[in-house]
């Protein structure tokens, strides 16, 4: 008995919109480790380029968001759709953001070798990239169970990134010559910390939106 | 539009112009005739004169007489036309008793008035022995009219808008105060234009008043309400019917022709009443 | 504190073949505005005249309880014009009486035997207090229906307060109404809530979410939600509220 079918079928819409910014972000996010882990340059450069179109969906989401708003007077449910799209395409473009400096360090040492075999920064990626998997998800779905578990999930994210952060330094200390590897291999840990990060603020949005309950996790 | 709908349209159109002329027209003539043939019998010594012979003298009494008659008429059925229109639209449940009390009242409307004529000289002048006269007229006639105030009331009570009532009764007003203060106070000119209606139709009445009320040519003016009376439409009768000279049937115009302005300023009084209230209701 | 509970109120119409109100159990807050919405024919205006027992009027019966102020309004012993004094109704479409602005305002002080000299304070306070003052002080023997649609509300508003209730019922009062005269009532019911316990029935849901502190939802003569306005358009807990309000059924 849907009397507002126009009405819901733009809904729809918008959550499809946000899936495909999602898929986008985290597309980005894993080729760029990828490519730092390659050394490809290529792909790197595609990352940079593609991250328009990502910002172009976040302002035309934006826009539908706010003509629902402004046209429709979406209550309960809804309205708490259109606030958590809202909100976390924000979070989305953040990500999308980090996958560029990623991209754009990777273009800056792939002329050298590492200064050591990358075994957790691909890990905090994997991790990462599982959580956006499950925002994903729970979004489409409705469903939070898999994303309840975040605040551990980053937890470890944040114990790799320290790892990772002693590792560096002792190296950056031995060997003068690796720092510059090494200080960017750094931020790279530190933009997926943070990629973490923003994932979590994207689960605490959905469960606001599945629930109408606000929980913090991080 | 087809040529065929605009000759159709154009042919209504002019059945139309033509039935309402014929209306207007009858209505002039009869009028005019009256007026034409009546007016030369009017005088200040017609009007104001005792009438003597049959022939002869003014109308005094007949007027005074008509005009008494309607108001005992209007006394009578006035306040039991209004009581039994707010018990019945107001207070009366909907059902069997309601409905035929109703299906009564509307054929009482529908009795030829000689047939009440006749009540009223059987039941009231011998039976009750109020005999002929301004009594029993009046009450006769209050017969007559009655149930016509009582249809006229209950519209007007009824046109009274619910919310108006709701209203009151939600300011914690009783429902006799809502029915005085907001039913009735909305309602009194529609009952009024109707009751004057049934004024016009009291005064223009004859088989009743010629069965109970007088002969039409009474040469006093009644002294109590158990004296006899005359009125103008049983005089216009009799002399029509029973002068034969050229006097005697100046008269009967004569007093057909007063008897038709007192008409005429009850049911210009009714119509004003109605349009204010019209007004009234529509905010000006 | 609560100034109106209802316990287990049924109402049936024509000999209880309609079961219009089915075992509402509610508390009304003292001093704030409750919003009643639903779909047409879900109970909200049977239960608003309930509350004044105007629905008598309409051959109802009710059973269970309304408690107004600690008393049973349905135990018999309640006078019936009392209770309509103490609880005022303005409704859906503005039915001023055909006379002045004055007599209007004046009516129901005149049939409780307000003193003479007293009505004229008593009608400037009231129009006063439904914000209509300043546009009629000058026109108060002019005939009530000459004045816009959002006026005679107002003075409606103003003829309900002149008898001084300690509640108003509002039966979906802007329905008739263009938006700025709506905007008006609903800044009005926002200042009264001060003084009076308010209770109002609206199709509008923005309405009832701009102006009510509570809201109540009706679905075929049964209460099926009832919190603070805030919490239920944001996250109501009942299925059928959520599908309501988002206009998922009508």
């Amino acid at each position: 008995m849907a009397v507002r079918k126009e009405y819901i079928e733009d809904l729809e819409e918008l959550k499809e919109k946000v899936l495909r910014m999602g898929e986008l972000a985290k597309v980005a996010a894993d080729n760029a480790i990828k490519a730092l882990l390659q050394r490809d340059m290529e792909l790197a450069s595609k990352i940079l380029k593609e991250n328009s179109v990502i910002d172009d969906l976040e302002f035309e989401i934006e826009n539908r968001c706010t003509r629902l708003i402004a046209l429709q007077q979406p209550m309960a449910v809804d309205l708490r759709t259109i606030g958590t799209c809202m909100k976390i395409i924000t979070d989305l473009d953040r990500i999308s953001d980090l996958a560029g400096d990623i991209a754009e360090i990777v273009l800056q040492i792939a002329d050298e070798p590492h200064v050591k075999p990358l075994i957790d920064i691909p890990r905090m990626s994997e991790l990462s990239q599982g959580m956006i998997s499950d925002c994903l998800n729970a979004f489409s779905e409705r469903e939070i169970r898999m994303i309840e578990d975040f605040s551990e999930r980053d937890n470890v994210i944040d114990a790799l990134f320290d790892q990772v952060r002693r590792e560096l330094m002792t190296i950056m200390i031995e060997n003068p010559r690796g720092i510059r590897n090494a200080s960017h291999l750094l931020f790279v840990a530190l933009h997926l910390e943070r990629i973490g990060d923003h994932a979590c603020n994207i689960a605490s949005r959905i469960i606001y939106m599945v629930t109408g309950e606000k929980r913090k996790l991080e | 539009m087809t040529g065929n709908k605009k000759i159709t349209e154009k042919l209504v159109m002019i059945g139309m112009y033509v039935a309402a002329f014929i209306t207007v027209a009858a209505l002039f003539t009869v009028v005019g005739y009256v007026y034409v043939k009546g007016i030369g019998a009017i005088s200040l010594d017609f009007l104001l004169d005792y009438p003597y012979r049959l022939e002869f003298g003014g109308i005094f009494p007949q007027i005074v007489g008509t005009i008494y008659l309607a108001a005992v008429c209007l006394l009578f059925a006035v306040p039991l036309g209004v009581a039994s229109a707010i018990y019945l639209s107001e207070y009366a449940p909907d059902n069997m008793i309601t409905g035929t009390v109703r299906f009564f009242v509307e054929c009482l409307a529908g009795i030829p008035s000689i047939v009440i004529g006749l009540f009223g000289l059987i039941f009231l002048v011998h039976y009750l022995g109020l005999g002929i006269s301004l009594l029993s007229g009046g009450l006769t006639l209050g017969f007559m009219i009655l149930p016509w105030t009582i249809r006229a009331s209950e519209e007007a009570i009824k046109a009274v808008p619910g919310s108006y009532r709701e209203a009151s009764l939600a300011l914690g007003a009783s429902k006799w105060q809502t029915i005085r203060n907001v039913v009735l106070k909305n309602a009194y000119p529609g009952i009024i234009s109707g009751i004057l209606l049934g004024c016009g139709k009291a005064i223009g009445d004859t088989a009743i008043v010629l069965f109970t009320a007088g002969s039409g040519l009474e040469w006093f003016l009644p002294m109590a309400i158990t004296d006899p009376v005359g009125s103008l439409t049983v005089y216009t009768y009799i002399l029509a019917t029973q002068a034969h000279t050229e006097a005697g049937i100046l008269r009967a115009f004569g007093a057909s022709l007063v008897l038709l302005t007192m008409f005429f300023m009850v049911t210009v009084t009714a119509l004003y009443l109605r349009n204010r209230y019209v007004r009234r209701m529509s905010g000006w | 504190m609560s100034t109106i509970e209802t316990r287990e109120l049924n109402v049936y119409y024509g000999d209880e073949k309609v079961h219009a109100l089915k075992n509402v159990e509610i508390k009304i807050e003292k001093n704030k505005v409750t919003a009643l919405i639903g779909p047409s024919g879900c109970g909200k205006t049977t239960f608003l005249r309930s509350l004044n027992r105007l629905n008598e009027l309409l051959g109802a019966t009710t059973k269970g309880k309304v408690i107004i102020d600690g008393k049973d309004i349905y135990d018999g012993k309640e006078d019936v014009i009392q209770l309509r004094k103490r609880v005022g109704m303005v409704f859906q479409h503005p039915n001023p009486f055909p006379m002045s602005i004055y007599d209007n305002v004046a009516y129901g002080p005149r049939i409780h035997g307000v003193k003479k000299k007293e009505l004229n304070g008593l009608v400037e306070e009231s129009l006063r207090k439904a914000a209509l003052w300043d546009e009629v002080k000058d026109r108060m023997q002019e005939i009530a229906l000459k004045f816009s649609g959002g006026q005679q509300q107002r003075l409606c508003i103003a003829r309900a307060l002149a008898v001084n209730p300690e509640i108003i019922l509002f039966d979906e009062p802007c329905s008739a109404l263009d938006p700025v005269s709506t905007a008006k009532i609903e800044a009005l019911l926002r200042e009264l809530k001060h003084e009076y316990t308010i209770v109002i029935v609206t199709h509008n849901m923005q309405q009832a979410a701009r102006v009510s502190d509570f809201t109540a939802f009706f679905l075929m003569g049964e209460l099926i939600e009832f919190g603070e306005t805030k919490e239920l358009f944001e996250r109501p807990r009942d299925k059928r509220t959520e599908d309501y309000i988002t206009g998922r059924f009508g």
